[in-house]
């Protein structure tokens, strides 16, 4: 009798053998460096723990009534520079995202245009805004602006790669019609992109309605600037308040708009 | 798509009446909203700032150029640290995001009544807090430094690697689980050879997305003091030392072209 028995074993994942024990060296040194070159002040975070705790107890029972009024107002500030914001930024990333398709533009455009979207991608949004503030003064527009750039990065690049995905031959049955440039971008390219720009738009809606919670920490305005407000006068039961109300506003953002997604698709 | 009868010829048009209707109401709508909140929004602006603005960023490029150039070796660390907060932030975010995105997904969920809204809670409340946010509470929980930052990064992670990996579970091919269970697998192995070989190209794919799009929050942590690039920023801004805000910035720009070409250079090995 042969007590060989078969035994299968699973194909590893990277097939090089060579590769995979450089992967996994790479990796663990990568680990050690950081483990090496990052202060960790353990001292400090046992310290921090009760202090911690003290901290979120602070934030219970959140407190809707005393400040009522600004939480209100921070957010209806928040909502109108949020609608503002992903109009402006869509109408400047239309342009923007035909520029930067490779079957549509023109060598130097889409390289403009890609240099357009990389830079609006580069900064964050707390960054874009800390200097807008800066130039324009505090207040939401400061923040409506912040929020329009950056939705061109997002929305410009994943608009031109859908763009670039087009059917040709949709495309080219309107430009054979003798259309011009206007008329083929307008039947022969816009109908095929329009779910997707549709769905962008309510994406990105959604995004500028969390980030600018954010930007008002820098002076941006909206709900930021009342939560920054609250954590200023340690009214913690108040920032739990206004934590509260954006999370579940965004909860209700997103459910409609992945609800309307799904309607459109 | 109706083609109208004017008096003697034919024209087409996109849409027939009802639908015009429709688009211009749509359009008007839009308009009104637009404007009725910019109205809002201009009613709490000092224009004069704002009119003023390109003075005062002339006067701010002038200020900025020429950059400090020697200022960018001190910058080393702070960019380091940056990547490990982006870097070791996605990884726990992605760890805890696995056994959330498991318990949220339909097909793989224990219980749909309870275990399963519960999951869902955890993604959306880490999603819709933005790290910042996170950065600020946990800067007063671990102190100020790079640990608030990759604890706060992870967070924020969770959210979007879970809700991205759920969806992929719920879009598995149901046949192939079939064919390891008629093996007679036991459920661990159903997960193992039957679950998680379909969902991995996912998984790597949307964890090398988040990584990308932690690299540009991991700069602004440092805003509140979580460590990294950001608190260079904070302090030279506050220092009104242009010249190495420019620095700095270029640095984070680097950063991300930087991070953008690995990213397009591991997804082209793994698709």
């Amino acid at each position: 009798m042969n007590d060989k028995k078969v035994i299968w074993k699973r194909k590893p994942l990277i097939k090089n053998r060579l590769l995979r024990i450089g992967l996994i060296l790479l990796i663990s040194t990568y680990l050690l460096s950081v483990f090496l070159t990052t202060e960790i002040d353990w001292q400090r975070i046992l310290e921090g723990i009760p202090r911690g705790k003290n901290f979120i107890f602070a934030f219970f029972p959140p407190d809707f009534i005393t400040r009522s009024d600004e939480i209100l107002a921070g957010i209806f500030e928040s909502l109108w520079m949020t609608i503002v914001a992903t109009i402006v930024g869509i109408l400047i990333s239309i342009p923007v995202s035909l520029g930067a398709a490779k079957n549509i533009a023109p060598k130097f455009v889409y390289f403009l245009s890609r240099g357009v979207i990389t830079l609006s991608r580069s900064f964050q949004e707390v960054i874009l805004a800390i200097f807008f503030v800066k130039l324009m003064g505090f207040g939401p527009f400061a923040g409506m602006v912040t929020l329009s750039l950056s939705t061109i990065g997002f929305f410009a690049k994943l608009l031109s790669e859908d763009i670039e995905d087009i059917n040709k031959s949709q495309a080219e049955a309107i430009k054979s019609t003798g259309s011009s440039w206007f008329q083929w971008v307008n039947y022969g390219v816009q109908p095929q992109v329009m779910p997707r720009f549709i769905g962008l738009s309510l994406y990105r809606l959604d995004i500028n309605f969390r980030e600018s919670a954010v930007i008002g920490i820098v002076g941006g305005g909206g709900i930021g600037s009342t939560l920054n407000t609250a954590f200023d006068r340690y009214e913690f039961e108040t920032a739990a308040a206004v934590l509260i109300v954006i999370i579940s506003i965004v909860m209700i953002v997103e459910y409609t708009s992945s609800h309307l997604r799904k309607l459109i698709k | 798509m109706p083609i109208i009868k004017q008096k003697d010829y034919k024209t087409w048009k996109k849409f027939d009446r009802k639908r015009d209707l429709q688009n211009w109401l749509c359009w008007f709508l839009g308009t009104l909203i637009f404007s009725f909140c910019f109205g809002l929004i201009s009613s709490k602006t000092i224009w004069f700032y704002v009119f003023d603005s390109h003075n005062e960023a002339l006067d701010l490029l002038g200020r900025m150029f020429p950059p400090e150039t020697n200022y960018f070796f001190t910058l080393i660390k702070p960019i380091w640290d940056t990547l490990n907060i982006a870097t070791i932030g996605t990884t726990i975010g992605t760890l805890i995001a696995i056994p959330l995105a498991f318990l949220s997904a339909n097909n793989t969920t224990p219980s749909k009544k309870f275990l399963r809204p519960l999951a869902l809670f955890c993604i959306v409340s880490s999603r819709s807090i933005n790290s910042v946010i996170w950065a600020l509470l946990l800067v007063a929980v671990v102190g100020p430094g790079v640990l608030a930052g990759i604890i706060a990064i992870g967070l924020r992670s969770i959210g979007f690697c879970g809700k991205l990996l759920y969806e992929a579970i719920e879009e598995i091919d149901e046949n192939q689980i079939e064919a390891i269970e008629a093996t007679g697998a036991n459920k661990a192995q159903i997960m193992t050879f039957g679950i998680v070989p379909q969902i991995l190209p996912a998984f790597t794919s949307i964890s090398i997305y988040r990584w990308d799009i932690n690299i540009r929050e991991a700069t602004v942590v440092g805003l509140v003091g979580a460590g990294g690039i950001g608190i260079e920023l904070d302090a030279q801004i506050g220092d009104l030392a242009w010249a190495k805000v420019s620095v700095i910035l270029l640095a984070i720009v680097v950063a991300v072209v930087f991070s953008e070409w690995i990213t397009a250079k591991i997804r082209r090995c793994i698709i």
